[in-house]
C-alpha cells in the first residue's frame, strides 16, 4: 500500500498544471486512486501556479496537500514557500537552471536538475516540466514509467498529437539524467 | 465496468446533466464554476440543446423558470454572489412548483468576497435565500463522482417533487480532477401534465404562476407544498457514516470539509480515539434521524465547516442539544488542515 503526495509549483506558463495532469493520468491508467487539485484564480494569470496530485492504492481522503512527499519547484518563490512543508524523508526536485539556491534541510533528498537547460539543448525548450517529471517518476516510484505514450494520448487533443513524441523524449531525458 | 475518466468536478456536473436529459442551460460566468458553462457551450450545440449566456444572473434564472414551466430539464450554475442575484427567481420557481436544477460552486463571502472555496452559503441554501416559505433539495457532493451522481439525482428529485434541487459544491470540488465513471446513471422520467406544452385545442390550458392575491388560496398552496416537503423529509435524507460503529466522538462535515475530516478521523483512530464521521449528503432534508441516533451513543459532536458555523445549528437541533457540539472552522476561502480537525477531536475527547 503506497500513497504519494506530490506538489508541483512554479510560474504560470511553465506547464505546472499540465505536468500534474500527466501524473494524474499515469495514475488513472495504472488503476490507482488519484486526485489533481490546481491553484486557481489570479495566480493562474501570470503569477505563481501550483497543483497537488495524490496517487494512492487506497481511496484518496483530502485532495489538499499540507505536507508533500514530493515537491517539484520550478522557481525560487515556490521553493521558498514550500520547502519546509515537505515531510522528513521526502524528495525535492529543483530546476537548477532557474533556481540558484540550495536546500538547507538535511532530512530530505534533493535533486538538482538543470531541466530548462536540458530541454533547451535537446530542442524542446518548453518541456522542462516533462524533463522533471521523468526524474520524479524514476526517483519517487509513484507510478511506473512505462506507457507514457498511451497516457499522453488520453488527454492531449488529436490536433496536438504531433507533440506526443517530443513529450515522451523529454520524459526519457529526465528519466536518464543522473 | 464503465471506463474511468479524469474530469474536473465542474465538468462532471455538466456531463451528468446532459446524460440526465438536460438540454437547456442558462448562465452567467463567475469563478469558480466557469467550466460548467464552458462545457455546456461546447457540447449543447452538438446535441441540439440550448446554451445561452444571459445578460445577467437575474435574466438567466428567469430563463430557467420559463423553460422549467414547459416541463423540460433545465439548469443554471453560478457561485455565491451570483446565487444571491438568482434568489428572487428561486422563490418564484418554488412558488410555481416547477422543477429545476441550480448549481452553487461556493466561494468566500459575504459581498464579492473572494474566489477560494467556502461553505458559507449553507444558510442561504437550506433556509431559503429568497423570500417566502419554501425549501430546496440541497445536495452536497464530496467527490467528483458525486458531482455527477448527485446532479442526476437532483434532476430526478426535482421532477419527482416539483422543486428546485441545488447542488451545493465548493471551489475545491469544482476545480479538482478525480477518476469518474458514469455507469450508475439512473435516469428517471416523470409525467408532467402541468407543463405548458401547447393545448393543441385538445385540453384545458395549464397555468404556471406564483401570484395568489386571495390569502385563503395562497394559504392552501403553502400548506399543500409543505405536505410535499414532509414526504421529502421522510424519504430522501442521504448521509454517509464512517467508523461510527463504536464511536464516542462524532464529526459532522459535508463536501470538501468531510474529506479533510476523514483524514483527521483516521489520524485520531491511530491515537486510539474512538471517533467517527457522519457526512450529510442532503443538507435539506437534513439527516436528522442519523444525528439523533448518534446522540444516544456518542459523548460529543464536532461540526467541521468552511464558514463561521452554520450547519452546527442543524446539528444542535437534530441532536436536541443532548450532547455538546463544538465548531472546527475556517472561513473566507481557507480550509482547515487535518491537524486542526484532529486537535478539535482531541479536545472533544477530553470534554473541553
Amino acid at each position: 500500500m503506497k500513497t504519494t503526495q506530490i506538489l508541483i509549483a512554479g510560474f504560470g506558463g511553465q506547464g505546472v498544471l499540465f505536468a500534474g495532469k500527466f501524473l494524474a493520468y499515469k495514475g488513472l491508467v495504472q488503476d490507482k486512486n488519484v486526485s489533481w487539485l490546481p491553484s486557481y484564480g489570479p495566480e493562474m494569470r501570470g503569477g505563481t501556479a501550483n497543483c497537488s496530485i495524490i496517487l494512492s492504492d487506497m481511496p484518496v481522503g483530502s485532495p489538499i496537500i499540507t505536507n508533500p512527499d514530493v515537491l517539484v519547484a520550478m522557481n525560487l518563490p515556490s521553493l521558498q514557500k514550500f520547502v519546509n512543508d515537505v515531510v522528513p524523508g521526502g524528495q525535492i526536485f529543483i530546476d537548477s537552471t532557474l533556481i540558484d539556491a540550495k536546500v538547507e534541510r538535511d532530512d530530505v533528498q534533493v535533486f538538482y536538475i538543470p531541466a530548462t537547460q536540458i530541454a533547451k539543448d535537446a530542442g524542446f525548450s518548453t518541456l522542462a516540466n516533462m524533463v522533471l517529471m521523468g526524474k520524479v517518476i524514476k526517483e519517487s516510484g509513484a507510478v511506473d514509467f512505462a506507457g507514457n505514450k498511451e497516457t499522453l494520448e488520453k488527454f492531449i487533443p488529436a490536433k496536438k498529437a504531433n507533440l506526443i513524441d517530443i513529450n515522451c523524449q523529454a520524459l526519457q531525458t529526465g528519466y536518464d539524467f543522473a | 465496468m464503465a471506463e474511468r475518466v479524469l474530469m474536473k468536478g465542474n465538468e462532471a456536473i455538466a456531463e451528468a446533466a446532459i446524460r440526465a436529459g438536460c438540454r437547456h442551460y442558462f448562465g452567467y460566468p463567475i469563478t469558480p464554476q466557469t467550466e460548467i458553462a464552458a462545457y455546456m457551450a461546447k457540447k449543447m450545440p452538438k446535441i441540439g440543446g440550448v446554451f445561452l449566456q444571459a445578460e445577467s444572473e437575474v435574466a438567466s434564472i428567469n430563463m430557467v423558470y420559463g423553460a422549467a414551466a414547459t416541463g423540460c430539464r433545465v439548469m443554471t450554475s453560478s457561485s455565491s454572489p451570483g446565487i444571491s442575484l438568482k434568489s428572487e427567481g428561486l422563490s418564484y420557481i418554488a412558488g410555481s412548483d416547477v422543477p429545476a436544477l441550480v448549481v452553487n460552486v461556493q466561494r468566500g463571502g459575504p459581498g464579492l468576497g473572494g474566489i477560494q472555496p467556502s461553505q458559507s452559503d449553507y444558510f442561504q441554501a437550506t433556509k431559503g435565500g429568497g423570500h417566502g416559505d419554501y425549501r430546496m433539495i440541497v445536495l452536497a457532493p464530496a467527490s467528483v463522482q458525486e458531482m455527477a451522481s448527485l446532479t442526476i439525482k437532483g434532476f430526478n428529485l426535482a421532477d419527482k417533487y416539483l422543486m428546485t434541487s441545488m447542488i451545493l459544491a465548493d471551489g475545491t470540488i469544482g476545480q479538482m480532477m478525480e477518476p469518474i465513471s458514469f455507469e450508475d446513471a439512473e435516469i428517471e422520467t416523470y409525467e408532467k401534465p402541468w407543463a405548458l406544452t401547447g393545448t393543441e385545442c385538445k385540453r384545458k390550458h395549464n397555468i404556471v404562476n406564483s401570484l395568489y392575491l386571495k390569502p385563503d388560496e395562497l394559504e392552501v398552496k403553502n400548506f399543500e407544498r409543505y405536505e410535499r416537503y414532509k414526504i421529502v423529509e421522510e424519504n430522501e435524507p442521504m448521509w454517509e457514516e464512517y467508523m461510527m460503529e463504536d464511536a464516542e466522538i462524532c464529526v459532522v462535515a459535508f463536501g470538501i470539509a468531510s474529506r479533510v475530516a476523514k483524514n483527521a478521523v483516521v489520524a485520531a483512530r491511530a491515537e486510539g480515539i474512538k471517533v467517527g464521521l457522519i457526512r450529510p449528503i442532503t443538507l435539506w432534508p437534513f439527516p436528522t434521524k442519523a444525528l439523533r441516533a448518534a446522540a444516544d451513543k456518542v459523548k460529543a459532536f464536532v461540526s467541521v465547516e468552511l464558514n463561521m458555523g452554520q450547519m452546527i445549528e442543524d446539528v444542535r437541533l437534530a441532536t436536541e442539544c443532548k450532547r455538546p457540539v463544538s465548531l472546527c472552522n475556517r472561513a473566507g476561502g481557507m480550509i482547515p488542515s487535518p491537524e486542526q480537525v484532529l486537535e478539535s477531536i482531541r479536545k472533544a475527547q477530553k470534554g473541553e
